[in-house]
């Protein structure tokens, strides 16, 4: 880019970031509900000023150069945030792509006689800020990517809580499709509870489990040898009736697993198991 | 040689395995321990692991054996205690002791061992008190 017109363009930055933030605040993709005004000039002041400085540099068209590595920082700044805050990449982009109508509006100014150099500048000036946009992009779905695994490892953490239902009766249940890694997760937690807590049973209630493959059933019986092997005694509950046809069409073996179809029949067979008895008291007593 | 005690308590033997099982400690095991059975003529054995992290295929087969060895000389074997990593590395390895019943902790053990074969003894108690 050309020495004069990087001056001339930095002589303009007021009414340049002026007009940009008028379009942006006219523009109906506005987000004022993610981020106010203030905040939105204040990030685009200090995007702007550095863009203007990086155009003097002599090496302005590489946005791989030193003279970028400020720009990059902040863009990655803005574009990291505004994928946290919830921008959709539409607006993310047209905030990059916004700017460039306002530059080519000023270099029209500029160089309305000389229009082989007017030319040559838009070119370069479209370059810089196309590669800008792809940064943006780039760094805005890294920052997605960012919140899509945190979510899933959250996720399988809140999935797989293990209760204590009674003294020495633990319940597990299990909402979601069982994999590996999750069994794996489900398997170690109600391991450690059942040591913790000293329980002699384990409910594992599978009515949240959507369907059960052959891969599925193996993680199952998994968990429970490996229950047994500790020294507790594991109950399922929850099988539905497709899911028990699909095991017996499977040819899947479960004869030596208790297993029962609501999670109040495997509690009462604990209970049967614990000697434990429940008993209705007089009804002047209850609250009810 | 470093050996692993062996304790009689009534009709049953207490085994605590304190230190990590080589395969000649284990196999040692395995041949005094049948020999005490035979020589006590113990109803029930009892093997707590709660103090071994690290497990592999022989020491579970070592284990079954144990367990079958004892049922031919009518001895019932409970392991106790076994940690959540050992537990999860047998199945892995497609162990699953079969034979032998499995409790928390020693307590629990020693009542499953009294359950078992708890009947018989006060029965054969009784039958030696009549005789005094």
């Amino acid at each position: 880019m050309n020495k004069d017109t990087a001056a001339y363009l930095k002589g303009k930055k007021k009414q340049i970031l002026e007009t940009w933030m008028h379009n942006q605040v006219q523009d109906a993709a506005l987000r004022d509900d993610l981020m106010s005004v203030a905040e939105l000039q204040q990030q685009s002041e200090e995007f702007l000023s550095a863009l203007l400085n990086a155009f003097g540099t002599p090496e302005a068209e590489d946005t791989q150069s030193a003279g970028y590595e400020p720009i990059n920082d902040i863009l990655s700044e803005i574009a990291i945030s505004r994928a946290r805050q919830g921008f959709s990449p539409r607006e993310t982009n047209t905030y990059i792509l916004s700017l460039k109508q306002v530059l080519s509006q000023q270099l029209e100014e500029f160089l309305s006689d000389n229009t082989a150099l007017l030319y040559r500048e838009i070119l370069s000036m479209n370059s810089i800020m196309d590669s800008l946009a792809v940064i943006a992009m780039e760094t805005y779905i890294k920052g997605r990517e960012e919140v899509i695994l945190r979510q899933t490892n959250e996720m399988s953490e809140i999935s797989t809580p293990v209760i204590r239902v009674w003294e020495g009766i633990l319940a597990l249940p299990i909402i979601g499709t069982l994999d590996s890694a999750r069994t794996q997760v489900v398997m170690e937690a109600l391991l450690e509870e059942i040591v913790a807590t000293g329980s002699r049973i384990a409910i594992l209630d599978i009515s949240g489990v959507p369907t059960v493959d052959s891969l599925v059933a193996q993680h199952l019986i998994k968990t429970v040898s490996a229950a047994r092997l500790m020294g507790a005694e594991c109950v399922i509950s929850g099988i539905r009736a497709e899911i028990a046809q699909t095991i017996v069409h499977l040819g899947i073996d479960l004869t030596n697993i208790y297993t029962k179809a609501s999670l109040a029949s495997a509690l009462k067979m604990a209970f049967s198991m614990l000697n434990i008895q429940v008993t209705r008291g007089s009804k002047q007593n209850t609250g009810f | 040689m470093e050996r692993i005690p062996i304790l009689k308590m009534g009709p049953f033997l207490l085994v605590t395995i304190q230190v990590d099982l080589y395969d000649r400690l284990a196999l040692t095991l395995e041949n005094d321990l049948i020999n005490m059975v035979s020589k006590t003529e113990a109803k029930g054995v009892l093997i707590d692991i709660s103090a071994v992290s690290i497990v592999d295929s022989f020491m579970g087969r070592i284990l079954g054996n144990i367990a079958s060895m004892s049922k031919i000389m009518d001895a019932a074997t409970v392991v106790v205690g076994m940690q959540p990593a050992v537990a999860i590395t047998l199945v892995e390895l497609g162990l699953t002791l079969s034979g032998v019943h499995t409790a928390l902790d020693v307590e629990q053990g020693m009542e499953l061992l009294r359950n078992k074969i708890g009947h018989l003894d006060t029965d054969e108690e009784g039958l030696y008190d009549s005789f005094i």
